[in-house]
């Protein structure tokens, strides 16, 4: 990707800007300053911080938004990469064997009505959609069973189960490197507002919310892990932690145990709004799936 | 749901019987200035006892988010500030406030408050009404910051 030495100068401007400042700055912060102050330990790796300059990194990188890889090791982000070492793909290659699968009473395969999985090329940036018959917003996954249900005569498949993994991990990998898109106008607008104010509101017997952790403190370390800034265009995402792809609803549910909150169901409207919210915000980021990350 | 008098009654029980867990409602403090000036306990607070609680992840796993001189424990958390020399730059007072709720403090910190049950939301069942840290355990997490000079 070809990057100017101007638009590298300011990125490293930035990262300075960003990684020199001595204490936690807490936004919004006012009451009552700390009696004395803070230690000036810097707050990320020098190691870390480096990497980030990378013209490798340009494409994953929009405005202030960045996406989770560029947050991850270099390890992490070449196994991404490579589509022989990317366990993700594993999960790919299970969604092309589903494509062409005959099931239901109407003796038919998704390829039936969509051709080859090329079809969907580009497809997976506008989700979650609008969708006015049935008076709701649909993600990839939902969208996948509706097409089993009313087209098929199939049985919807379990949210988190290998086949809805596959599938939409699949969809979504014929739209890797598209930007973002969705629609954000008429009754999306609502759903944005609903999630927005789950991401603000404070949670569990640790009494977090989603900003504080990767709002504030995007790039410092929480015992191990780095903190990202929460985009969702890495999704299903393999993470290393599991061993196994996870959708981004299993996610929301990790981030809310750790504030050890109560949880909602996976494809709930609670993390559908969620979603919703997130993807707007992450807006014009690429599609990464199957993403890697720790 | 306990009415007024239950509550005093429960409040009464734990200074009775002198050994307030996570469990029980926190008991009432008092906040002057900056600080929590009267110990939550009777008992002074142990400091080997803190230092464990800091690093537990199941006690106050404040290395999740701070770094403090407990070399055998690894990955210490960048979120906030480094432990080390915190008990010069507070009095034990200001420090039991911190960890009490430092949302008296800064109403926008992530830090949680590890002495408060009330007024949080949709808290996972394990834990609620409960705090993070009994009152004893605060003490002695206090008593461990005091030997951070
Ligand atoms: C206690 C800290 C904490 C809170 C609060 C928290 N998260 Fe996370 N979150 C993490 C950690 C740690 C990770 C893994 C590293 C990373 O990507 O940030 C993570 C990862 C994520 C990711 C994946 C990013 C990627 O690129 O793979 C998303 C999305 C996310 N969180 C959303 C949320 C939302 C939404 C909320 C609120 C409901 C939330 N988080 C609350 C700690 C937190
Ligand atoms: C989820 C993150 C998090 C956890 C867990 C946490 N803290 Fe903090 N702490 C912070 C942040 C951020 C600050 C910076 C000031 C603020 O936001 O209130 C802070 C500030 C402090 C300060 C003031 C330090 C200074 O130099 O100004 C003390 C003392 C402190 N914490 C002690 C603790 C102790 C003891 C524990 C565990 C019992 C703990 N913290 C757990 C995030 C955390």
């Amino acid at each position: 990707m070809p990057m100017s030495r101007g638009v590298l100068c300011a990125l490293a401007g930035f990262v300075l800007a960003v990684f020199s400042c001595p204490g936690p700055v807490v936004a919004g912060e006012s009451g009552v300053a700390s009696p004395s102050p803070v230690d000036a330990a810097p707050h990320i790796d020098a190691a870390l911080a480096a990497p980030r300059i990378d013209a490798a990194l340009a494409p994953y990188i929009v405005g202030a938004k960045r996406s989770g890889y560029v947050y991850a090791l270099p390890e992490t982000r070449a196994m991404q990469d490579d589509e022989i070492m990317n366990p993700g793909f594993a999960w790919v290659e299970r969604g092309r064997g589903l494509w062409t699968e005959v099931e239901g009473a109407n003796g038919k395969s998704c390829a039936s009505c969509h051709g080859p999985v090329e079809s969907m090329a580009g497809k997976a940036v506008s989700y979650p959609k609008w969708k006015a018959s049935m008076n709701r917003p649909v993600t990839v996954e939902r969208q996948i069973n509706f097409c089993r249900v009313a087209a098929m005569k199939a049985e919807p498949w379990e949210h988190e189960s290998p086949q809805l993994l596959a599938m939409t991990t699949l969809i979504k990998q014929q739209s890797r490197g598209l930007p973002m898109s969705m629609a954000d106008d008429g009754p999306m607008r609502e759903w944005i507002d609903r999630g927005k104010a789950l991401y603000f509101a404070r949670r569990g017997q640790l009494d977090m919310s989603c900003k504080h952790c990767h709002d504030d403190h995007p790039g410092e370390k929480l015992r191990a892990e780095t903190l990202s800034q929460a985009h969702v265009n890495g999704f299903p995402t393999y993470r290393l932690g599991w061993q196994g792809l996870g959708s981004l609803h299993r996610r929301l549910e990790t981030c809310y145990e750790q504030m050890r909150a109560e949880t909602y169901p996976l494809g709930s409207d609670e993390y559908v709004a969620l979603e919703i919210f997130l993807t707007d915000r992450g807006r014009g980021l690429p599609i990464e799936t199957p993403s890697v990350r720790r | 749901m306990f009415g007024k008098g239950a509550a005093l009654l429960a409040v009464l029980l734990v200074l009775c019987s002198g050994a307030a867990r996570s469990a029980e409602a926190p008991l009432p403090y008092q906040i002057v200035g900056k600080g929590v000036p009267v110990p939550l306990s009777g008992t002074p607070g142990n400091a080997e006892n803190g230092r464990a609680l800091v690093a537990s992840r199941a006690g106050g796993n404040c290395l999740a988010c701070h770094a403090a001189p407990i070399p055998e424990e690894s990955d210490h958390g960048r979120v906030g500030p480094d432990l080390r020399g915190v008990g010069s730059r507070f009095g034990a007072a200001e420090l039991r406030l911190r960890v009490v709720d430092p949302k008296v403090l800064h109403p926008d910190t992530m830090m949680p408050a590890f002495f408060r049950a009330e007024g949080l939301n949709e808290v996972a069942a394990p834990f609620r009404g409960q705090t993070i840290l009994s009152a004893q355990e605060v003490e002695d997490v206090v008593a461990y910051l005091m030997t951070l000079k």
